[in-house]
């Protein structure tokens, strides 16, 4: 059974017509916005997202209150000034956004209208992935309900707030996930981060003030400012407050996304929202937020799902995406598929990252296919400490590089094993011929 | 070149564009939301015909748009085929049987991965993560997810394709 915890973020999902605004409305929807609009300061807003101490749901956990205070006072700083809204997603193993979009739409623009108050923005742009078309379509048209309601466009709810959101797809490149990447593909160049500084906040999309934040992030501001803070603080931990939709795949028996207070160790998510490792088999190894986070052993599942923990043991929460590896499982043909990912999403840029993750992909697959040489471990390693950190623009290159460590840190008996046998000793190894299935 | 061959916008298009264009202070951000259309509408492809087009509406250069369509793995830039059906290739769907999905549909359709069948009915591709992950393995066929498949599900599913 699936433990009883203090739930928010998934409650309206599950009833009948949970995308339409009235059943949003029946359940308190818009509530939060009117307590905003009817007397609380902008300052306000951010001193209480401040106090609740939410941090990104989006990868890094940048603290959202904080980053609202970035943007310029619009009195000091008269130029124009956007909200992005990041629903790009498409981190390997990450399905969170897409459930708020499809089943509770309406959270999503509460949300922003209230961002976008905060921090006086009158236009917000919600960026989805161009293969989210069910998504894309239930906010664009929970989108012309709240604008036909009074919600959404001029004079919102006759306070004298004039907010506009409108929506943008993108067409398939991981990288415009990034948020710098994600307004140069909005302005509709080739999706090529920028180098920061300057951040977005001074100079973002057409050179304005801009602020990205993540759906799953706006979707914890309307319930933030409706209950308020110190009830915010009454789940998580300390340094990361509140709950955290967790997506879990792979050798699971129960995947699914799941509603967990942050901190929940990673082993009860698996075994008591999960259902436990598929087939009663055992777990050998696991991803904690993303494949960018890198492999993880078995011995590390009973690390607690938060920032602080996870970085603490040399890994990230990243996107909370949760990926179970079993005893079967191949670990050098999960690398050989996130690293052809990272090759093919590279944008091209940095030659560290352009040419870095290709020979990390090269040396994957070959290593998979038994042609790997002993010397190629140690190769994966310097390659990776040649790539990051912080050696290009943005962090696709890091996320390349994390799980080539993590996994010659933590696997490298798997990997010599691979070189030793010249051959995968599980046998998943690709035919050649089907290496390349190229989009 | 070729003798030029001009492209025939639906008026309802041109229309669309308009109030698209206007949700932004620099028309030219309209260009990625655009070439999907085009896409959808006009052949399913990014034609050279298409890209001048759009490079004329944006006030660009028809390289420019070259190089963002180019960039976006969504923009075919090729013809391709009737029916394209992408099957997500990445570690979550991998770990549940996708490389057999894959195999499976290109026995069904006779492409290769990243290959259009003889007849020109389907255009098989491996496509990386598509945010499926719970509900692994998937297949998008022509813009709508399959999830959670088995083997028999794609003999289903592009069985019942037109």
């Amino acid at each position: 059974m699936i433990p009883q915890v203090p739930t928010y973020l998934l409650d309206r999902c599950g009833l009948e017509d949970s995308h339409t605004l009235d059943v949003y409305r029946a359940n308190g929807g818009y509530a939060a916005l009117a307590k905003v609009l009817g007397g609380m300061d902008p300052a306000e807003v951010i001193e209480e997202l401040k106090d609740s101490g939410l941090r990104g749901r989006g990868g890094a956990g940048f603290p959202t209150g904080l980053k609202w205070s970035f943007m310029p006072d619009p009195q000091k700083d008269r130029r124009a000034r956007y909200l992005a809204v990041n629903a790009d997603e498409s981190e390997p193993g990450t399905c969170k956004d897409r459930v708020l979009m499809e089943k509770d739409p309406h959270g999503l623009i509460e949300g922003i209208l209230i961002a976008c108050y905060a921090m006086r923005v009158p236009v917000a742009y919600v960026y989805v992935r161009g293969e989210f078309r069910h998504p894309y379509n239930r906010v664009a048209a929970a989108i012309d309900e709240a604008r036909k309601a009074g919600l959404v466009g001029e004079n919102v709810l006759g306070k004298g707030f004039d907010c506009e959101i409108w929506m943008h797809k993108g067409a398939g490149a991981y990288i415009c996930g990034e948020e710098t990447g994600l307004m140069e593909s909005l302005e509709g160049k080739r999706g090529h981060p920028r180098p920061k500084p300057p951040f977005p906040a001074g100079h973002g999309l057409w050179g304005m003030p801009t602020t990205v934040n993540n759906v799953e992030t706006l979707f914890n501001v309307p319930f933030i400012v409706d209950r308020g803070a110190s009830w915010y603080r009454t789940m998580g931990t300390d340094a990361s407050p509140g709950n955290l939709l967790v997506g879990i795949s792979g050798h699971v028996e129960r995947p699914g996304v799941y509603e967990i207070p942050l901190g929940t160790a990673a082993n009860r998510i698996l075994e008591d929202w999960a259902g436990g490792v598929l087939n009663n088999h055992k777990l050998q190894a696991w991803f904690p937020g993303g494949s960018s986070t890198g492999l993880l052993p078995a011995s590390l599942i009973g690390l607690a799902m938060d920032h602080d923990s996870l970085k603490a043991a040399g890994s990230m929460l990243g996107t909370g995406a949760m990926i179970m590896l079993d005893e079967t499982a191949c670990v050098v043909r999960a690398m050989e598929v996130i690293s052809r990912f990272y090759d093919h999403e590279s944008c091209g840029q940095c030659s560290q990252c352009r040419e870095g993750t290709q020979w990390l992909h090269q040396i994957f697959r070959r290593m998979e296919n038994g042609r790997g040489r002993m010397e190629d471990i140690d190769l994966l390693e310097s390659l990776a400490s040649g790539m990051a950190p912080a050696k290009t623009i943005c962090a696709l290159a890091d996320a390349a590089a994390i799980p080539t460590h993590a996994v010659v840190k933590h696997f490298r008996e798997e990997l010599e094993a691979h070189v030793k046998a010249g051959c995968c000793p599980r046998k998943t190894a690709r035919t050649p011929e089907t290496v390349e299935a190229g989009a | 070149m070729s003798e030029e061959k001009t492209l025939v916008v639906p008026p309802m298009l041109v229309a669309e564009l308009d109030e698209l264009t206007s949700h932004y202070p620099d028309k030219r951000a309209a260009l990625i939301p655009m070439l999907h259309r085009f896409q959808e509408e006009l052949g399913g492809w990014i034609s050279p015909e298409i890209m001048e087009w759009c490079a004329e509406y944006l006030d660009m250069e028809p390289v420019e748009v070259y190089g963002v369509a180019s960039f976006y793995p969504m923009f075919h830039m090729r013809p391709r085929g009737e029916h394209v059906v992408s099957v997500c290739h990445n570690v979550s769907c991998d770990l549940r049987g996708a490389r057999e999905i894959l195999a499976r549909v290109c026995e069904v359709t006779g492409c290769r991965p990243g290959g259009t069948s003889q007849d020109g009915r389907f255009t098989v591709l491996g496509v990386e993560c598509q945010g499926a992950c719970t509900a692994a393995p998937m297949l998008d066929l022509d813009g709508v997810y399959h999830e959670n498949l088995e083997l028999d599900d794609v003999d289903r599913i592009l069985g019942g394709v037109e």
